[in-house]
């Protein structure tokens, strides 16, 4: 283990797994709270478009990817609102275009690009410094943002139209929301890569869920899990040599599998 | 209660109402007064538009023609005065919340935001829960109750707002015999203290022992401020239950000419 954390690679992919799994807990509880599963996996695979311009114009992926995924996630909220389509087509739709955009942008720049799957799949060994920096200004403002409106957050999640009527702005705080799914999105992204994002952003909150009935518990528990299966899936991924995003999902998958038999053989555990 | 205006204003008035959705009218021409102090239970068919014209009263759906006033002012503006208790099992009871936490989400407002709950919410909660009978399971989470007691709860959450209007859409549904009588017992107790009550129900034969006035409601509004369910509206052909006569409605409903054979 001391010979593990004399990599400085491993130091930050462990340090990534800490951050990660803050936002990760408060998020996907209200991710998974509201139903907003879907709408979070459409973020996450639009913000690949970002990542493909930005590699064709030069700049920081991440950057590219935080500017995709806050615009994704604006319009996707803006949708799901206000138009009288069905949502989950558009969702689905910019979902594929997103991809399709990154793709795009990838074929036309030129030279070696093994380092866009990275995003696809996740690459928390690469994680740099400068990334713990950004996904510590992204905890910061996820947490904060959560603990300041957490009982009109909660109020709406629970019961949107009672909200409206006592006068919340919940349009508002429903993009306030989405613009942070998006951050967390770009987060995750590096840890366990897109296409996996929505598996971290929902399991531990839905763990948390089958055993506790008090929201903020939820989160922290959440939390807890997620730095469990993030540091878990990634000692599991360096002894056994898999990629660490995919042990990842699957440690959170069979520890969610687990949990809900649990839940299921045992019904009169405390609540 | 905290009746914070002139004793002379309606606490509702709909005038040449006209709503619908896109293209499609549901209600004509509805004109409604609710006087302060009325407990006035609205019937209808359903379909008839009678959670259409809840959402017109509490601002969620804009009319097409035609004013509506709620405490003198517009609906976004007078849905504070409204205590809001929604149709049974139309968000998720799973959700992972105690009692006591619902009915605090009643002290909530605009200018609650970046503010902390107060011991005066605290004290409040207590008191509306003591009031619906609840005071007990406040701790609970809300997912383990029996649906009657879930009921109290959203009315115990809705009078935690001090409202001068109680609106209720269809409260009973989903709620078993016993539990409706003490439901409505409860509302008429609340009513007793001074609180409006707008109760909307396709249930004519329970709501007509506990309402001060009943109007119907299908598309077009059959209302004259009194109990009795006229002639005019059972035979106009609106569609109300008129064949709720036939099972025995309660005497004391039916005007005076109704009865003579």
């Amino acid at each position: 283990m001391s010979e593990l954390l004399s990599y400085g690679f491993m130091r930050n992919a462990l340090a990534a797994g800490v951050l990660v799994s803050l936002a990760c807990g408060v998020i996907g509880t209200l991710v998974v709270l509201k139903r907003m599963v879907f709408i979070s996996g459409g973020v996450a695979h639009t913000a690949y478009g970002g990542v493909g311009l930005a590699f064709y114009l030069g700049v920081n992926p991440l950057l590219g990817a935080l500017v995709f995924s806050l615009l994704a996630s604006l319009l996707m909220g803006y949708v799901q609102r206000q138009t009288h389509q069905r949502p989950d087509t558009l969702i689905g739709v910019m979902w594929a275009i997103g991809m399709a955009i990154g793709i795009v942008f990838a074929d036309l720049t030129p030279g070696y690009k093994a380092d866009l799957m990275s995003y696809l799949f996740g690459s928390i060994l690469a994680v740099t410094q400068t990334d713990l920096w950004l996904m510590l200004i992204v905890d910061v403002i996820v947490i904060g943002v959560v603990i300041l409106f957490y009982k009109e957050l909660q109020a709406s999640a629970f019961d949107e139209t009672f909200a409206r009527v006592r006068n919340l702005p919940v349009d508002l705080l429903y993009l306030i929301l989405i613009a942070m799914i998006g951050l967390a999105v770009v987060m995750l992204m590096r840890v366990v890569g897109l296409i996996m994002i929505i598996a971290l952003l929902t399991v531990p909150a839905a763990i948390g869920a089958l055993f506790l009935k008090h929201m903020n518990k939820i989160m922290w528990l959440a939390s807890g899990l997620s730095l469990v299966f993030t540091t878990g899936g990634l000692l599991l991924s360096y002894y056994l040599n898999l990629t660490s995003g995919a042990t990842i999902i699957l440690v959170s998958g069979a520890a969610y599998l687990f949990a809900l038999l649990v839940r299921r053989l045992c019904k009169d555990c405390p609540e | 209660m905290s009746p914070s205006n002139t004793p002379s204003q309606s606490v509702v008035e709909v005038k040449d109402l006209y709503a619908g959705y896109n293209d499609e009218t549901v209600l004509k021409d509805i004109n409604l007064t609710i006087e302060r102090e009325d407990f006035l239970g609205l019937i209808g068919p359903n379909g008839g538009g009678k959670t259409t014209l809840l959402k017109v009263i509490l601002g969620l759906l804009e009319p097409k023609k035609g004013t509506v006033r709620v405490m003198g002012k517009s609906p976004q503006r007078g849905r504070q005065h409204i205590g809001y208790v929604p149709q049974f099992a139309v968000f998720d009871s799973d959700f992972p919340i105690s009692v006591h936490d619902v009915v605090r989400m009643g002290r909530l407002g605009p200018d609650r935001l970046f503010k902390s709950y107060t011991d005066k919410d605290d004290t409040i909660v207590n008191e509306r829960l003591a009031w619906v009978d609840l005071a007990e399971q406040k701790d609970r989470p809300l997912s383990k109750l029996s649906g009657g007691q879930r009921q109290r709860v959203y009315i115990a959450r809705a009078l935690a707002s001090e409202p001068e209007l109680l609106l209720l859409d269809e409260p009973t549904i989903s709620v078993d015999i016993e539990a409706r009588a003490h439901i409505y017992d409860l509302l008429y107790e609340i009513n007793q203290h001074g609180v409006t009550i707008l109760l909307v129900s396709h249930d004519l034969n329970v709501i007509s022992s506990y309402v001060k006035t009943i109007g119907c409601l299908n598309r077009t509004l059959h209302y004259h401020g009194e109990k009795e369910v006229t002639a005019e509206m059972l035979k106009s052909g609106y569609g109300c239950p008129v064949d709720l006569i036939a099972h025995g409605l309660p005497h004391r409903v039916l005007a005076e000419h109704e009865r003579q054979p």
